[in-house]
């Protein structure tokens, strides 16, 4: 019989959420329990749970209580978070296009040189990530991966910009990131994809889940331009690789 | 088709509805009314269903006309002056607007958000369910951002029903009850000085968060976690320690640590307290936080049983005691209303 594993901890969000903590840090063995246990509450549903926000080491389970209390629910969801963790269901493979540098990129000569090399090695770094979707947050499609190369791990801008563009690929500490829409980051900003993660009247609506496996190539500015058309016209752009 | 024109809106100021859910995984938040017990009232008021889209007014004044034919509305939420044509309009009322006529609204008095319902609702295209504003995702309908003066909302033709005032429990101003965590054990004797301090709202605050202005809370290991899930009444205490109360379009996750979350049935009376007026937060169990969600939804849940004729003007005793004016002039009387028969003379201003 295998071994139970540690109980997460129960960490009350108020009186209609509860966070269900594996780890304090980034720890990709929490964040496979995160999504392990995110999959076993869609396929086991408990009654009075809303919703379900997996992030690197947490899953924020929403409910309601005026269908279940608190300690009803964490009894149950411990007990589910106990069991050893079932093997991934196939993972989706995404191939994801990036523009990198210059105006798409406004970081990647500061990254470069404050890594001591050339902005063609940090896009060799970059691209050579395998990465995971640990989870999407912030706002709408934002995607952080897991999975960044030590060599590119980072301190996050002193000073977050406001505004940074949609599409923009980062990296802030030790993650990598999918933006879509823009908004404010304090990452620093490597390049662009055309890939919406997020667009409205799409059959998806959002294309990456909590899981799927990422890796990025690089695209000239002229492919950049075509796809952002086509990406607006509503394509995916990004490739789905057979697994 | 009739329509309701703004003639005149302050900035925060949005269509609002119950909220988009089922894609905080996706980073979607679910946006929707600050004050959703004052949404609920102001629908029900016209015979809508509680959390039909409706117009969330910020504290600034407007002004909304009827065009094309009569629109039937309802105003609830924060008090301010409301008149149609000069003449003085009931708080957390419904009320006509011929063709043509203008209702217009002052600022808000010791609150910050009115609502105003329209008979039959918004007509729009509902994104997750919702026509809910979002205007950093571009959602919302029929308008995907903050409303503006010149536009125009569709409207049904009024069903030419009584018009009524909704009978609400008498506003209090205890604490802000919160929940302690889920990371209070960042903050370590914090946690005191954040529940004994006297707290303002600041006027950069926003329905994404409101920040607070008070003593510093300090962290024990430094502000940066790893982002975690978020939810409404998150307060997260970022690197300069002053707290943020995170509101209806707030991120879904967030990366500082979290001392307290304010409880759901308080959620709107917080929304309210307008930028600059002292108030103070209590710890509180989960045992009552959850009871005290149990009675909110009763609460909205009956919402209809506190409808009353407009022309009756009804005092409610339990409102009397609470605003301490009834004593025991009233005690013995049984019922829990009273029919004033001169109206006018009552009516607040």
């Amino acid at each position: 019989m295998a071994a139970t594993l540690p109980p997460p901890r129960m960490l009350p969000s108020g009186d209609s959420a509860i966070t269900v903590e594996f780890s304090r840090n980034i720890d990709d063995a929490a964040n496979q329990r995160v999504l392990a246990l995110d999959r076993t509450l869609a396929n086991e549903p408990i009654g009075g749970v809303t919703e379900r926000v997996p992030t690197y080491r947490s899953l924020l389970v929403h409910y309601d209580p005026l269908t279940i209390d608190f300690d009803t629910l964490s009894a149950k969801i411990g007990a589910l978070a106990q069991q050893p963790v079932p093997p991934a269901t196939k993972a989706r493979r995404w191939r994801i296009p990036v523009v990198y540098g210059g105006e798409h990129g406004i970081d990647l000569e500061d990254v470069a040189k404050t890594l001591d090399t050339t902005p063609g090695d940090i896009v060799a770094r970059h691209v050579g990530g395998d990465y995971r979707v640990a989870m999407l947050g912030f706002t709408p499609g934002w995607s952080y991966l897991s999975g960044l190369q030590e060599s590119l791990h980072m301190p996050r801008r002193q000073n977050p910009r406001l505004l940074t563009p949609a599409g923009t690929i980062s990296v802030g500490g030790v993650q990598a990131g999918v933006q879509c829409l823009p908004g404010p980051s304090g990452w620093h900003l490597l390049g662009r994809t055309a890939v919406r993660t997020y667009q409205l009247r799409r059959d998806p609506t959002f294309l990456l889940e909590p899981g799927d496996r990422v890796t990025f190539f690089t695209v000239d500015d002229k492919t950049f331009a075509e796809q952002d058309r086509a990406a607006e016209a509503g394509e995916i752009v990004a490739e789905l690789m057979d697994s | 088709m009739s329509r309701l024109v703004i003639s005149a809106i302050g900035p925060a100021s949005s269509v609002q509805d119950g909220g988009r859910h089922g894609a905080q995984r996706y980073g979607l938040t679910p946006s929707g009314a600050m004050d959703r017990l004052a949404l609920a009232a102001a629908n029900v008021l016209v015979g809508n269903a509680p959390f039909t889209a409706a117009i969330e007014i910020g504290p600034f004044g407007a002004a909304f006309t009827a065009r094309d034919g009569a629109v039937r509305v309802a105003l609830a939420g924060a008090p301010r002056n409301a008149d149609i044509a000069g003449r003085a309009v009931s708080p957390d009322s419904s009320m006509a607007l011929a063709d043509g006529e203008t209702l217009t609204l002052g600022f808000a008095r010791g609150g910050s958000f009115s609502y105003l319902a329209l008979e039959g609702g918004i007509a729009g295209e509902p994104v997750f369910g919702s026509l809910a504003v979002n205007a950093r995702a571009g959602l919302g309908s029929p308008y995907p951002r903050p409303l503006q003066a010149g536009d125009a909302l569709q409207a049904a033709a009024p069903s030419g029903g009584p018009e009524r005032r909704i009978d609400l429990p008498a506003p209090v101003d205890d604490p802000i009850r919160v929940l302690m965590g889920p990371q209070d054990d960042e903050f370590g004797e914090a946690t005191k000085l954040f529940l004994d301090s006297e707290w303002k709202i600041s006027a950069t605050s926003d329905r994404m968060g409101y920040r607070l202005e008070g003593p510093v809370i300090s962290h024990l290991h430094g502000h940066n976690i790893v982002s975690d899930g978020t939810v409404n009444g998150s307060i997260q205490v970022p690197g300069n320690g002053a707290p943020i109360v995170l509101m209806p379009d707030r991120g879904t996750s967030g990366g500082y640590p979290k001392i307290a979350t304010v409880i759901t049935a308080d959620h709107g009376r917080f929304a309210q307290i307008p930028a600059g007026k002292p108030f103070r937060f209590m710890a509180v169990s989960m045992a009552e936080a959850q009871g005290e969600a149990r009675k909110f939804a009763g609460l909205l849940r009956t919402l209809p049983d506190r409808l009353r004729p407009i022309d009756n003007f009804v005092l409610n005793i339990e409102a009397l005691h609470d605003a301490n004016l009834a004593g025991s002039a009233v005690s013995a009387v049984d019922s829990t209303t009273w029919q004033m028969p001169s109206p006018d003379t009552l009516t607040p201003d």
